[in-house]
């Protein structure tokens, strides 16, 4: 009876020791925020930050109205925008699917060899951003639509191999067997046994994809990768704002759409 | 009966998946071929120009096979300071701000004009761009991190408060029943019942945007808002390309241990 009297009068959520060290944590990480703020506002010219309601006043009435009159001309760089997002895509995919299958360890030839080569290109794929991968093709086959797609497609390997390669590996292995039980060869397996089962997937990985893409590449021309970007840098660099606001306006109308029509292919496939 | 049975065809064909009738098939070949031949045609490639880009290329893959780390070590280690300050920060300052837009987005909790002003914000977030957003803020606050970790702060409220205003309208109502019903406030109510549902979630979705964070800030530098991108496309202007190897080199290396480490942590949460 008389060990009641250790317990506290009132109901508490944790124990004083966890409780401490989850102060210990917060304050940790206060200290953190507080010394990274310090390292990076350490050359901030702060009347530049204070001034910064006046420019935003500034620019915000030089882009109102926005100029109607330049739609027409951004027709052209909207069209190539679409296609290098598209040509992309299908090259990201064309390049993704053999390295998806060396990748899955149900499919891989060899586990010891291919798989880590395909799984390092995935990573490598993904870990550059696409504005890097086409800063670097711009560089190295100039400017324009090509280093734009090349971009796009190299980007789209990491993202496309690992959620491909990750279905390949949850498919349903007694469909695999029945197949070959049969007396099928490899690739009659992996015809009518994996591909069927992959397809959906295959499809809604590919058109998440392209959706992403139409929003990569609408700023690929920042860096001289072509398309409506490339409009852009130069209405920013003459500092027509009127104009940076129409193709902003574009580009948000192009990304509602192109999310609108992959949302509803998907709900369709799936 | 057993006549009909000869008829049969002796040989199995798969059936279509997708499109079932014949003529639509053909119609959505026919009009994918004719894309990719009207986009095709679009693309305007100076085989000259890339003929001449190929042995910058062989360059490039020179200096990223011997990458040169010391010669502009000091400038690449202010870059990745500033990213990795910026990332911090402004993850912290994200989730901050976006935990009460994200309460107040969660139709189960709040009035109607409050999850629209509140839904509306997040849309404004997720529709622009990252890198768009770093140019107007670096119009208006000048160069630098500064710039850098407004942008990743404001794109960390898009992000966040969505998934965190989603998960709210999830949590199971009988929890948040039972709290009511002992007759607590809103705030009581938000704390007792919504908090201990969705805090493991909110950790988890804080640690991945702290990843995404550093990836972004690694590109925002390109238009001048700071960090390691800064730093990269400096070494790519010069065509000093065994250092942007190295600093690509570090980048992946930084995406690679802040995806790992992330993941992790969320798996060891959850």
């Amino acid at each position: 009876m008389s060990e009641i009297s250790h317990y506290s009068e009132l109901w508490t959520h944790r124990t004083p020791k966890s409780r401490l060290l989850r102060w210990t944590g917060w304050v940790a990480l206060v200290a953190l925020f507080i010394w990274c703020w310090q390292l990076m506002t350490a050359n901030t010219i702060w009347y530049f930050v204070t001034d910064a309601p006046r420019q935003a006043a500034d620019i915000g009435s030089r882009m109102f109205p926005p100029s109607l009159a330049y739609i027409p001309e951004l027709m052209v760089p909207l069209w190539d925008t679409i296609n290098i997002a598209t040509l992309g895509t299908v090259g990201g995919v064309v390049m993704a699917v053999p390295v998806a299958f060396l990748a899955a360890r149900n499919t891989t030839p060899s586990a010891t060899f291919l798989r880590p080569v395909a799984l390092f290109i995935i990573v490598a794929s993904r870990s550059i951003n696409a504005l890097i991968w086409a800063l670097l093709l711009v560089a190295i086959i100039g400017p324009g639509l090509l280093a734009g797609i090349v971009a796009i497609a190299l980007r789209s390997i990491g993202f496309i191999g690992k959620l491909l390669y990750e279905a390949i590996e949850e498919i349903d292995h007694r469909q695999v067997e029945a197949v070959s039980a049969i007396g099928a060869s490899g690739a009659q397996i992996l015809s009518f046994g994996i591909v069927p089962q992959i397809t959906p997937a295959f499809w809604s990985i590919s058109i998440f994809r392209w959706d992403i893409n139409i929003r990569e590449s609408t700023i690929l021309g920042l860096v001289g990768a072509g398309g409506i970007g490339l409009k852009l840098q130069a209405s920013l660099n003459t500092l027509a704002w009127s104009q940076v606001t129409t193709i902003l306006i574009l580009i948000l109308g192009t990304v509602i759409v192109s999310e609108w029509v992959s949302s509803k292919v998907r709900r369709a496939i799936i | 009966m057993t006549a009909e049975a000869t008829n049969y065809p002796s040989t199995w064909r798969r059936p279509p998946q997708v499109f079932t009738t014949r003529t639509t098939r053909y119609a959505l070949y026919g009009g994918i071929v004719l894309y990719l031949i009207l986009a095709s045609l679009s693309i305007d490639v100076d085989w000259q120009r890339v003929y001449i880009g190929l042995e910058r290329g062989q360059r490039f893959v020179m200096g990223f096979l011997q990458p040169d780390f010391t010669s502009r070590w000091n400038e690449i280690v202010r870059g990745l300071t500033e990213s990795l300050t910026m990332t911090l920060t402004s993850t912290v300052v994200g989730v901050l701000i976006s935990v009460p837009i994200g309460i107040g987005a969660a139709r189960n909790l709040v009035p109607a004009p409050v999850y629209y002003v509140c839904r509306s914000i997040i849309a404004v977030s997720r529709a622009l761009q990252e890198i768009i957003i770093a140019i107007f803020l670096v119009a208006m606050f000048g160069f630098g991190p500064f710039a850098g970790f407004l942008t990743l702060s404001f794109a960390t409220i898009g992000f966040l408060a969505k998934l965190l205003a989603d998960d709210i309208e999830e949590i199971d109502a009988r929890q948040a029943e039972a709290i009511r019903s002992t007759g607590a406030s809103w705030f009581q109510l938000v704390n007792y019942a919504v908090q201990p549902q969705v805090m493991p979630r909110l950790i988890g979705l804080s640690l991945y945007r702290l990843d995404i964070n550093f990836r972004e800030s690694s590109v925002i530098g390109i238009v001048g808002a700071g960090g390691i991108g800064a730093t990269l496309n400096t070494a790519i202007d010069r065509y000093e390309y065994d250092d942007a190897g190295a600093i690509l080199l570090i980048i992946s290396g930084f995406v690679l241990i802040a995806e790992y480490g992330s993941s992790t942590i969320r798996k060891y949460l959850q």
